[in-house]
């Protein structure tokens, strides 16, 4: 993998087709296989920017009819099975043990973070974050307990779509994934590699390796009832409104929170619309 | 004054026993917070700096939130008279509204432009209500805030540390209108809301135009409005 490359090269999945990773499961194969398959016909970069260099404030989505049929695939699924199973969840595990599921996940995410850190250049936040897989797994029972956030140890989240924008890709279309919900070609083909890594995919009994994966995607699915409801009640197109906002929080977190400031958005119209009115 | 520290925590002991305890509620929390928190000011920019602004709004509405139970309940009628009361001073709600609209705004007679703007408030209005109930323990810690002296814009950077979890980030975007700073948009963990929201204006407006998107808005606000039955 080079490093730098500036653009996106659509043909940098092919290196796919080499990979040796242990990527299992179906939904990593369908995954595999939309990436594939999507790259070959992914264009035009959109810059990596929601809104960038559209007046009309219309981001380009190039891959949209794609995206907006596996949007509704999603929603369908969601409807049909991880909705009831979070609503389930929600009900029957009390919160004390849903907080130890969440932790047990959080400190996987924290190991993955800890590579990206040092795959940015980050060594300092790679320590700090490395000391809280080290106490969490050691006085947080095996991760279960986040005793490291009690002890004011901040938690970070870094993947390999972050360290591939750090070092220059762009992140390419809007890509909507089966499963994965919202992300871009760059993302998409990082999070080949995240899953390539994941410690859960090293567990030598399959079924508890899905089992997991389930539960994982359940204890993610509870923690986005908040998001949900602000989508029903504040969006006019859940699925514009979830890809615009998806794409300025990526691009923030490659920057982490402190993009450059796009000096062309003095250009937007309606900019001295109301300037002397402090009204309501 | 509270420090920054403190300031938000006295609300969280004053929370009712019931309170859910939502640690997902975090973005809730966040949006909530941007217009209803601010935090101290940075030591490079002067007394009357917006940050300091920010913080003394926040203070305010923290201090009022929590001798009102009826409005960490969700009353949105109360809600609104304080956010009128307090928030709204220092807004200049028809720049927002006008940035989020784009070329629409101009294309809107003023009745419209009015109709924009109430139907965009009681959106927004609705969403920080949901917000207020997630309230649990965090505090503000401002980010450094880029800006020469004699800035007119100026982004104020901060960011809520929570218990558990990664701390949320919070932005807001001010600009000078005569002696005051007046906030016209807010970022919640990266996301800008005119960016995000002028996106979601012109998708409507360019299928069904202004009037169209008014329909819109009116009809999102009554399908989760207080009236609405669940």
């Amino acid at each position: 993998m080079e490093a730098a490359t500036g653009t996106f090269q659509p043909s940098a999945p092919a290196i796919v087709g080499r990979g040796n990773w242990r990527v299992r499961g179906s939904r990593a194969a369908a995954l595999v296989l939309c990436v594939l398959t999507l790259a070959g016909c992914a264009t035009a970069p959109a810059g990596g920017r929601a809104g960038g260099g559209a007046d009309d404030g219309f981001v380009a989505d190039p891959l949209e009819p794609f995206n907006r049929s596996m949007f509704a695939f999603n929603d369908a699924v969601d409807r049909a099975v991880l909705r009831p199973a979070a609503v389930g969840y929600e009900a029957a595990v009390p919160i004390v043990f849903r907080d130890m599921v969440g932790n047990f996940f959080g400190n996987l995410d924290d190991v993955r973070t800890v590579l990206h850190q040092l795959l940015q250049g980050k060594p300092a936040e790679a320590f700090s974050d490395l000391s809280r897989v080290v106490v969490n797994t050691t006085f947080g029972f095996g991760g279960l307990a986040d005793v490291a956030s009690e002890m004011a140890i901040e938690k970070h989240d870094e993947d390999f779509g972050q360290t591939l924008g750090v070092w220059g890709v762009n992140s390419g279309p809007y890509l909507f994934l089966p499963f994965f919900g919202p992300s871009s070609i760059r993302d998409g083909f990082g999070r080949i590699f995240d899953i390539a890594g994941d410690p859960l995919g090293e567990i030598d009994s399959q079924a508890l390796t899905n089992g997991l994966w389930f539960t994982r995607a359940v204890d993610t699915r509870l923690r986005l009832f908040p998001a949900e409801r602000l989508l029903e009640g504040a969006a006019l197109d859940k699925y514009s409104f979830t890809r615009d906002a998806w794409l300025q929080r990526r691009r923030n977190q490659v920057y982490d929170g402190n993009p450059p400031f796009d000096e062309d958005e003095g250009d937007r119209e309606g900019d001295n619309e109301g300037d002397n009115e402090g009204d309501k | 004054m509270l420090t920054e520290q403190s300031f938000l925590r006295p609300s969280v002991a004053a929370a009712p026993a019931s309170m859910p305890r939502r640690r997902a509620g975090a973005l809730l929390v966040a949006f909530c917070a941007a217009l209803f928190v601010g935090g101290h000011a940075a030591p490079a920019l002067a007394s009357e700096a917006p940050d300091a602004l920010i913080q003394r709004i926040g203070t305010e509405l923290i201090e009022r939130i929590k001798s009102d139970k009826s409005i960490r309940d969700g009353d949105l009628n109360k809600l609104s008279a304080m956010v009128d009361e307090l928030l709204m001073p220092h807004v200049n709600f028809r720049r927002m509204t006008s940035l989020a609209a784009g070329r629409w705004w101009r294309q809107a007679t003023p009745e419209q432009q009015e109709q924009l703007m109430t139907e965009f408030r009681a959106m927004l209005l609705r969403t920080y209500a949901g917000a207020l109930a997630a309230v649990e323990d965090q505090s503000i810690r401002m980010r450094p805030t880029r800006a020469a002296a004699d800035a007119t814009d100026v982004i104020v950077r901060s960011e809520i540390v929570q218990p558990r979890g990664e701390p949320i980030q919070l932005d807001y975007r001010l600009q000078k209108t005569g002696a005051s700073w007046k906030i016209y948009d807010v970022n919640v963990l990266g996301i800008w809301l005119v960016e995000t929201y002028r996106s979601q204006f012109n998708q409507e407006a360019a299928q069904s135009g202004v009037e169209g998107l008014i329909r819109s808005l009116e009809a999102k606000n009554r399908e989760f409005g207080p009236d609405r039955k669940s």
